[in-house]
C-alpha cells in the first residue's frame, strides 16, 4: 500500500514533484529554529547577495544544461571579465562615460566566448565539454596573463555600488538576480526561443526535421550563458572592489550543481529555471545556515556534497 | 529445424516453421522484409530463443539456448552489419576469445595465432595479411574475416544474412568461389538474400516464408523467378485499404534529374491531389530521396521544382516554409520531441502561427491541439500529455496533426504505418484518401507493398539508388514492382 497524499496522490509522487521546494522549506525551517539571527530579514538578504554570482550564472547553464550542453568556462569567464573591466576603469576617463564602456566591453567577452563555443559546437561538431574545458583553461590563463598574476587594484569609488549598494534597502545583485530570473522565465516558458531550447535538449534530430534552426538556439544559449558568466564577474568585481585574477575559481561547479540540484536533466530536454533558483537558493542557503552555526568549512563541503547526491537520487525517482 | 514457433508481443514472427538442409548444400531463404527469415537465422544461432519445436542436428535433437550453445553445435552466423573489432587486427578478431596462450601462462602466442589465422585465410583461397587492422580492410575482406572467424570453429552450417548488401560484383563472384569451396567440403550454409539472381546462380535449393509461414522449399532447377516472386508475395489483397478515385491537379513537385548521394539520376512529378508511392527494398534510397525534397540532405546535381518554381531547400525549415512537409521514418527517433507533450508536439513546425513577437500565446496554441486532437481521433487524456505515454498509432497522428497546422501542400509520408494496428492504419489511409481530395499532394514511401497497390494512384520502384520504373494503379502489381525493385541488381534478368 502506497500511502495516499494530497488529493489522493501518492505521497512518494508529490514529494517528487515539489520535492526541492519541501526540501527548501524544511531546511530554512530547520535553521530558523537553530539559530535566531537565521530568519532576520538582514540575514534572508544576505543570502540572497552571497547566492546572486552563481544565481545569474546558473540561469545561463540551465540554458546550455537544457539543450543537452554544459559550460564549463564559466568560472574563468568571471575572472576573465573582472581583471578587464576593472582594468579599463583605471583609464583617465571620468566614470560614468568609462562604466558603461567598461561594463559593455566585460560583457561582450562573455558573449563572444559563447559563441566562439557555441561555433565549435555546431559546426565542428565537437562535445560541449571539450571545447568549454579548453576555454576554460584558456580564460584563467588569460587572466593571469593579463594581470601579470596580480590584482588590479585602486579602482573608483562609484565603482562598488554595483556590487555592495542598495536600492530600498536590497542589495543591488539581488535586484538584479530576481529581474534575470523574471526574464529568463518568461523567455523559457513563454516564448517560441524556449520551446525551441527544450526540443533541441530533448531530440536535436527531431528538432531540425521539425524546421528548427538548432545551430542558431544552440549558438544563443552558449552566448547567453557567456553573457551572464561575465555579468557575475562584473558584480564580483566591484564587490572585491578589485580585479582578481583567481576569483570564481570552481564556480561552474557550484553553478552546475545549482542547476541539477533544481531538477534540470543533464541529457537536457527536461528541467526549469524555477527549479534552479531553487536549487541555487537551496545551495545558497545551507552555506549560510552551516556558517551561522559555525560549522567548519571542511564538514560544510561535505553536506553540501551529500545534498547534491540526495537531489538527484529524488529526481532520479521522478523520471524512472 | 520442424514447427520453429516464435512469437513477440502482439506478433507471430515464425508460425511453425520447417527448415531442412543438408550437408554440403547451399539453400537459400528467400521473403519479404518481415517474412521471418531473419528471425529464424536468430532462433538457429541461439540469439533468440524459440517458443516451440525441435532443431535437430545430424539427426540428434539440439538443445539451443545461446549463441554460445550454436558454436557447440558448429553452426556459424554472419549477420548483415559486421561483428567485429574494428581496432584490432585480423588474426586477433578471428581467434577473439580462443587465443592460444604460451604454455602455463596467460600471455598470447602472438606467432601461434598469426599461423592459425593465415592457415584459415588460406582454406578461403584467399590471401589477406593477418597483422592488418580491421578497420583498414575493405568490407568485402572484413566479411571474409567473419567466414574465417566463423570457420575457425569447426562449421557444420553457416548461415549468411544478406552478405551480398555491400558487395560489389567482382566481391560477390568471390565470395561465391569461398561458398562453394565450402559447400565441397561438406558444410552446410543458408543464404538469405533479396536478390533472385544470386539465389539462381549459387543455390541448390530454396525456401520460401511469408508472414512468419512456411511456404515452398523447392529444388532452383525446378523454379522461375516469377514463381519465386508469386511465393514471396503471395496472398490476395483484402479490403482493407480504402480507394477513392480522384482528379489529378496540375504538378506540385518535379524533380528532375537529381542525384545526391547514393541517389541517381531521379525523375518524377506529383501531383495535386494524387497519393504517390515509393516502393523499394530497404537500402534503395526512398528516405534519401524524401530528405533530400524536404532540404535536410544536400543534392549533388539536378533540380527540383515546387508548383513549377524551381527550389533550392538547404533547410527543413525553408522545405517547410514552402510548403512541403515530412512524416520520417521512425516517428520515435526523428518525428517527435518525446519530452514533450501533445500541444507542444502538434505546433512546434509552425509556432509562430500561434506566437505574436516571439511570445506564445497559450489559448490560442491551445485551442489549434484541441481541435486537431478531435479531427484526428487522437486518443488521449489531454493534450497536456508527454506524447512518450501514446500509442504508435496516436503518436502518428500527432506527427500528421503537427504538418495539417503548417499547412503543407506536399506531404511525404516514410513508412507511415510500420508498427501501427490494423484499426489506426485504416484511419490513416482515409485521411491520406481526404489530403488528395483536398488537392494536397501526398508521397507514400512503404515497405508493404499490399498497402502501397492499395491505397496509390502511381508506384515508383526505386532499386540502387535509381528509380527503375514508375507503374500507374492498373498496371501495378506485387510481381511487376518485385521485379522492378530487383532489377538493377547484379547479373538481373529481364523477366
Amino acid at each position: 500500500m502506497r500511502r495516499q497524499g494530497w488529493k489522493g496522490q501518492p505521497l512518494s509522487n508529490l514529494l517528487a514533484k515539489f520535492g526541492i521546494g519541501i526540501a527548501l522549506v524544511v531546511e530554512i525551517i530547520l535553521f530558523s529554529i537553530l539559530s535566531p539571527y537565521f530568519f532576520s530579514s538582514d540575514n534572508i538578504l544576505n543570502v540572497t547577495l552571497q547566492a546572486s554570482i552563481t544565481a545569474i550564472i546558473a540561469v545561463g547553464m540551465t540554458f546550455v544544461i537544457l539543450t543537452s550542453g554544459i559550460d564549463l568556462s564559466v568560472g574563468a569567464l568571471v575572472a576573465f571579465t573582472g581583471v578587464v573591466v576593472t582594468s579599463l576603469l583605471k583609464l583617465p576617463l571620468s566614470f560614468p562615460v568609462l562604466f558603461p564602456l567598461a561594463a559593455l566591453a566585460g560583457i561582450l567577452i562573455g558573449m563572444m566566448s559563447g559563441a566562439f563555443a557555441g561555433m565549435f559546437v555546431t559546426r565542428f561538431n565537437i562535445t560541449p565539454f571539450i571545447v568549454t574545458l579548453a576555454l576554460m583553461t584558456i580564460w584563467r590563463g588569460a587572466a593571469y596573463l593579463y594581470t601579470d598574476g596580480r590584482p588590479v587594484w585602486g579602482l573608483p569609488d562609484q565603482f562598488s555600488f554595483l556590487g555592495s549598494g542598495r536600492l530600498a534597502g536590497v542589495p543591488v545583485p539581488t535586484i538584479l538576480m530576481v529581474l534575470i530570473y523574471a526574464a529568463a522565465y518568461v523567455a523559457l516558458n513563454k516564448t517560441t526561443f524556449g520551446r525551441y531550447v527544450y526540443a533541441v535538449g530533448g531530440n536535436k534530430e527531431a528538432a531540425r526535421l521539425a524546421g528548427i534552426n538548432t545551430n542558431r538556439i544552440l549558438l544563443s544559449v552558449y552566448m547567453l550563458c557567456g553573457g551572464l558568466a561575465s555579468l557575475s564577474g562584473l558584480l564580483l568585481a566591484s564587490r572585491m572592489n578589485s580585479g582578481q585574477p583567481n576569483s570564481g575559481l570552481m564556480y561552474e561547479l557550484d553553478v552546475i550543481a545549482a542547476v541539477v540540484v533544481g531538477g534540470t536533466s543533464l541529457f537536457g530536454g527536461r528541467g526549469s529555471i524555477i527549479g534552479t533558483f531553487m536549487g541555487a537558493m537551496l545551495i545558497g542557503i545551507l552555506r549560510n545556515g552551516l556558517n551561522l552555526l559555525n560549522v567548519n568549512s571542511y564538514i560544510q563541503q561535505v553536506v553540501v556534497g551529500v545534498v547534491i547526491l540526495l537531489s538527484v537520487l529524488m529526481d532520479r525517482r521522478r523520471t524512472s | 529445424m520442424q514447427q520453429i514457433r516464435k512469437e513477440y508481443p502482439g506478433v507471430l514472427a515464425l508460425d511453425d516453421v520447417n527448415f531442412g538442409l543438408q550437408p554440403g548444400e547451399i539453400h537459400c531463404l528467400l521473403g519479404e522484409n518481415g517474412a521471418g527469415k531473419s528471425t529464424l537465422m536468430k532462433v538457429l544461432s541461439g540469439a533468440l530463443r524459440k517458443d516451440f519445436g525441435t532443431i535437430r542436428i545430424n539427426g540428434e535433437e539440439a538443445d539451443i539456448q545461446s549463441p554460445a550453445d550454436a558454436q557447440r553445435y558448429g553452426i556459424g552466423m554472419i549477420y548483415q552489419d559486421i561483428k567485429l573489432v574494428p581496432e584490432l587486427s585480423v588474426a586477433e578478431n578471428i581467434l577473439l576469445g580462443n587465443e592460444p596462450k604460451k604454455k602455463n601462462s596467460p600471455f598470447i602466442d602472438f606467432k601461434k595465432m598469426h599461423e592459425i589465422a593465415r592457415e584459415v585465410i588460406g582454406q578461403l583461397g584467399e590471401e589477406i595479411d593477418t597483422r592488418s587492422i580491421v578497420s583498414d580492410l575493405s568490407i568485402a575482406h572484413r566479411q571474409l574475416v567473419e567466414i574465417a572467424k566463423a570457420l575457425s570453429k569447426k562449421l557444420k552450417v553457416l548461415a549468411l544474412d544478406e552478405p551480398s548488401a555491400a558487395l560489389t560484383g567482382r566481391e560477390l563472384k568471390n565470395l561465391f568461389k569461398v561458398l562453394r569451396k565450402l559447400r565441397s567440403d561438406g558444410v552446410g550454409i543458408i543464404y538469405i538474400s533479396h536478390r533472385l539472381e544470386e539465389i539462381f546462380e549459387i543455390g541448390d535449393r530454396v525456401t520460401i516464408l511469408r508472414d512468419g509461414k512456411f511456404v515452398q522449399t523447392a529444388p532452383i532447377a525446378e523454379v522461375d523467378r516469377r514463381g519465386l516472386v508469386r511465393w514471396m508475395v503471395g496472398r490476395e489483397l483484402e479490403n482493407e485499404y480504402p480507394k477513392i478515385s480522384l482528379t489529378r491537379g496540375e504538378e506540385i513537385l518535379g524533380v528532375e534529374n537529381l542525384s545526391a548521394g547514393m541517389l541517381k539520376e531521379i525523375n518524377l512529378s506529383v501531383c495535386r491531389g494524387e497519393i504517390f508511392g515509393i516502393a523499394g527494398l530497404v537500402g534503395a534510397g526512398r528516405s534519401e530521396l524524401a530528405r533530400v525534397i524536404f532540404g535536410a540532405d544536400e543534392k549533388d546535381e539536378g533540380k527540383i521544382f515546387h508548383e513549377g518554381n524551381e527550389i533550392h531547400p538547404r533547410s527543413p525549415r525553408e522545405a517547410i516554409d514552402l510548403g512541403i512537409g515530412l512524416l520520417t521514418e521512425d516517428r520515435n527517433l526523428y518525428g517527435l520531441i518525446m519530452q514533450m507533450n501533445v500541444r507542444e508536439n502538434i505546433t512546434l513546425s509552425n509556432l509562430r502561427a500561434v506566437a505574436s513577437g516571439g511570445l506564445i500565446q497559450r489559448s490560442k496554441e491551445e485551442g489549434i491541439a484541441n481541435k486537431f486532437r478531435d479531427d484526428l481521433r487522437i486518443k488521449t487524456p489531454g493534450i497536456e500529455q508527454e506524447v512518450d505515454h501514446l500509442s504508435g498509432g496516436n503518436r502518428q497522428k500527432v506527427v500528421l496533426a503537427r504538418w495539417l497546422f503548417t499547412k503543407s501542400k506536399l506531404l511525404i509520408f516514410d513508412e507511415p504505418t510500420a508498427g501501427i494496428d490494423v484499426g489506426v492504419k485504416f484511419e490513416i489511409y482515409n485521411l491520406m484518401n481526404n489530403l488528395a481530395k483536398e488537392g494536397i499532394g501526398v508521397i507514400v514511401i512503404s515497405s508493404d507493398l499490399p498497402e502501397l497497390l492499395g491505397i496509390c494512384d502511381r508506384i515508383a520502384v526505386m532499386c540502387e539508388g535509381r528509380i527503375t520504373g514508375i507503374l500507374p494503379r492498373q498496371e501495378a502489381t506485387q510481381e511487376a514492382v518485385m521485379t522492378l525493385a530487383t532489377s538493377r541488381m547484379e547479373g538481373a534478368a529481364a523477366v
